[in-house]
């Protein structure tokens, strides 16, 4: 049976600068931060880009009224636009992202043109050749007799090799993207060694994502040689996996510093593991992170940092605002060594519970066996605090501005010890976007 | 301007306003001046609106207006401001943000046009030289750090930025030396007009030679017992509050 379509033709031509659409849509607004977060780009492409989108804000999403789109209302289709799959604002630089999909090393990392001194190479096609020497590097002793530790070992097929010679310093920062491969349930074990020779540097973003049945289970060795440096940031995007095990191993030689930052939002439960050992002297660590917990999460955070050389020093700073009914965890453990003497070790908890059914438990460590050093610990458990909401009020912000502004600046306090201005500001707007859309 | 009626308050039972009536016009300068525990802190903390005061009697009129069953942040966007004796640290927000998010919020309620950002730091900028607030203090995080005389400073920045109508100085000049005291001193006057008024609350005679209040008037156990012309502040500075149920000034 033939259907018959009649299309009534309408009278005059569409011009689409005479369509004005007084009101943005919710998701043409989205679009529009989503383009203002993409670098510019330059020469006649960048200016061709740059006019693209005008013509698009002139015109927004299309709708009926247009007679191209007559059949096909863009608008009302597009509720919200989603986030863009690729973050350009997180790794600037194409060459220098990774991805490890289910786990897995892409194909053609041979065929990368890496900076100088740089050398990356699949998890899986080291394992098979991999002398004793190697693979104590790869399954180190730090963290080997904890179980979700030893599981990764022992599954993780792939992952990825980083070795970045003596006295190379990657000043771009090179961005490892965790990411599932497809929407069914699954499992991914992944393992990620770093090598860094004497007095080399690297700046290294671990970026998860993940779908709400997503089991992971990853670790990240790091090996730093004396004088080796390494700013490392675990960030969450897009994640929203059921459970994940991140574990982060860290041995450092003399002189050598480790600065990392952790951002902690969205997910079911995810255990966060450091195992930290200063093996050389006047090594440096730092541990910083800020968790957002909302919904029926679980964070938890357990480190341990082992002084195991004398004049070393650790810093641990980790804020949490914790609402509904989540539930955060900090475990801090520091060890000084007996003959590991004046070491200078300093670790924080600060927590905000904006719920009577949000949860934190603290619980620092001291084990100390060295007498000349200083150590402190400390962590605290509070509300916001109603003199600063009063103050703030007092000058004009409304409650929900009050408390945001607190927020931000209790968070704000950790994220500013990330060094590379770029990833601090992403890491800035994924904090702002988490606390604009929290339910007060 | 501002008046307050028979106006009754207590904290957790206790009562601490006992019937002030006070009338403060369009252009003038009031003093309040009282022993400690007479209740002035209070006084401001209820008309500016802070959580924890029972009001149980009374009214306080802006501009004709109740405004005590309105938020701290309505209270501010109508034009009133507390200095406060004891301004808080905000760890983690910096002046400039602070600043920003405190003009534009009083601008979205009253309905006008958020500043933009070059307007913005032009204004603070020409106010932040006339007070000595130097450019560092407004990119560190707010009153954190800050000396005494640094904090009570910022608080007239605020006041000056954002131009209440009535403006309340809570023992503005405790923990000041006489240099502080007299650059907050000329930013206060500076702020003198018409169409503004001040109600300036201290312990002692001292501020009010830098700025000289229109009327004085006296409060004990909770009301206003005296009232009159600044040669009241004179006296009180020579006698005490002896004559007023309280210790020697």
């Amino acid at each position: 049976m033939a259907t018959v379509i009649t299309v009534e033709k309408r009278r005059e031509d569409f011009d689409v600068t005479a369509v004005v659409t007084s009101i943005q849509s919710s998701a043409e607004t989205a679009l529009g931060k989503l383009y203002a977060s993409l670098p510019k780009g330059v020469g006649a492409a960048g200016v061709a880009r740059a006019r693209a989108f005008a013509r698009f804000e002139r015109s927004g999403l299309p709708t009926r009224r247009i007679e191209a789109w007559h059949y096909t209302d863009m608008r009302s289709a597009l509720r919200e636009a989603y986030p863009l799959a690729f973050d350009y604002a997180m790794n600037p630089t194409r060459g220098l992202r990774i991805d490890l999909i289910d786990g897995a090393a892409p194909d053609d990392l041979g065929q990368q043109t890496w900076p100088e001194g740089l050398r990356v190479r699949a998890l899986r096609d080291v394992l098979a050749g991999a002398g004793d020497d190697l693979a104590a590097k790869i399954y180190p002793d730090q963290g080997a007799n904890d179980a979700m530790v030893a599981l990764n070992a022992a599954m993780s097929g792939d992952g990825l090799v980083i070795e970045v010679a003596t006295g190379a310093r990657i000043e771009t920062p090179i961005g490892v993207y965790w990411r599932s491969g497809g929407v069914t349930p699954r499992s991914d074990f992944s393992r990620v060694l770093v090598l860094l020779g004497d007095g080399a540097h690297i700046t290294l973003v671990e970026s998860h994502a993940a779908h709400a049945r997503t089991q992971r289970n990853s670790a990240i060795v790091f090996h730093l040689a004396a004088g080796a440096s390494v700013e490392h940031v675990f960030v969450p995007e897009f994640y929203e996996a059921e459970s994940h095990v991140a574990t982060l191993i860290a041995e450092l030689g003399e002189c050598a510093a480790f600065n990392s930052f952790a951002l902690i939002a969205g997910g079911g439960l995810l255990r966060r593991q450091i195992f930290a050992r200063c093996a050389g002297e006047q090594a440096d660590v730092a541990f910083r992170g800020v968790s957002l917990l909302g919904g029926k999460q679980h964070a938890d955070t357990t480190l341990v940092v082992d002084h195991a050389a004398p004049h070393g020093r650790s810093r641990e700073l980790f804020k949490h605002i914790v609402t509904d009914g989540a539930s955060g965890v900090f475990q801090g453990k520091v060890i000084v060594r007996p003959h590991a003497q004046k070491v200078d070790g300093g670790m924080k908890s600060q927590t905000l519970l904006l719920s009577d059914d949000a949860a934190m438990y603290n619980k620092p460590e001291l084990e100390i066996f060295a007498d000349d050093v200083v150590c402190g610990h400390g962590a605290t458990v509070g509300e916001l605090d109603k003199d600063q909401l009063f103050y703030l009020m007092a000058r004009g912000l409304t409650k929900a501005e009050a408390e945001a502004l607190l927020l931000d600046g209790f968070a704000r306090e950790a994220i500013e010890f990330v060094s590379n201005e770029d990833v601090r500001s992403r890491l800035e707007t994924l904090m702002s976007d988490w606390l604009e859309s929290r339910p007060s | 301007m501002l008046e307050i009626r028979n106006l009754h308050a207590e904290i957790g039972g206790k009562k601490i306003l006992n019937g002030v009536n006070l009338m403060v016009k369009s252009g003038e300068v009031a003093a309040i001046m009282g022993p400690n525990g007479s209740g002035k802190s209070t006084l401001s903390y209820v008309i500016a609106g802070r959580d924890g005061y029972e009001v149980t009697e009374g009214e306080a009129l802006l501009d004709g207006e109740n405004i005590l069953a309105l938020d701290p942040h309505e209270r501010a966007a109508k034009g009133l401001f507390l200095a406060f004796q004891y301004p808080l640290e905000i760890p983690g927000v910096t002046t400039m943000t602070f600043l920003k998010a405190a003009m534009n919020s009083q601008r979205k309620q009253r309905g006008e046009a958020e500043l933009t950002t070059p307007d913005f730091i032009k204004k603070v900028n020409v106010a932040a030289e006339r007070l000595g607030v130097k450019k560092d203090m407004l990119r560190r995080a707010l009153n954190v750090g800050f000396s005494g005389g640094e904090k009570k400073r910022l608080e007239v920045l605020q006041m000056a930025l954002l131009e209440p109508r009535f403006g309340i100085l809570d023992e503005t000049d405790s923990g000041l030396d006489i240099d502080a005291l007299r650059i907050v001193a000329e930013g206060v006057n500076s702020l003198r007009s018409p169409d503004r008024a001040f109600l300036v609350i201290t312990h002692y005679q001292r501020l009010l030679d830098y700025i000289v209040p229109d009327n004085v008037h006296v409060l004990s156990k909770g009301r206003i017992v005296k009232s009159g012309g600044k040669e009241l502040a004179l006296e009180l500075e020579k006698n005490g509050y002896r004559d007023y149920g309280g210790e020697a000034a």
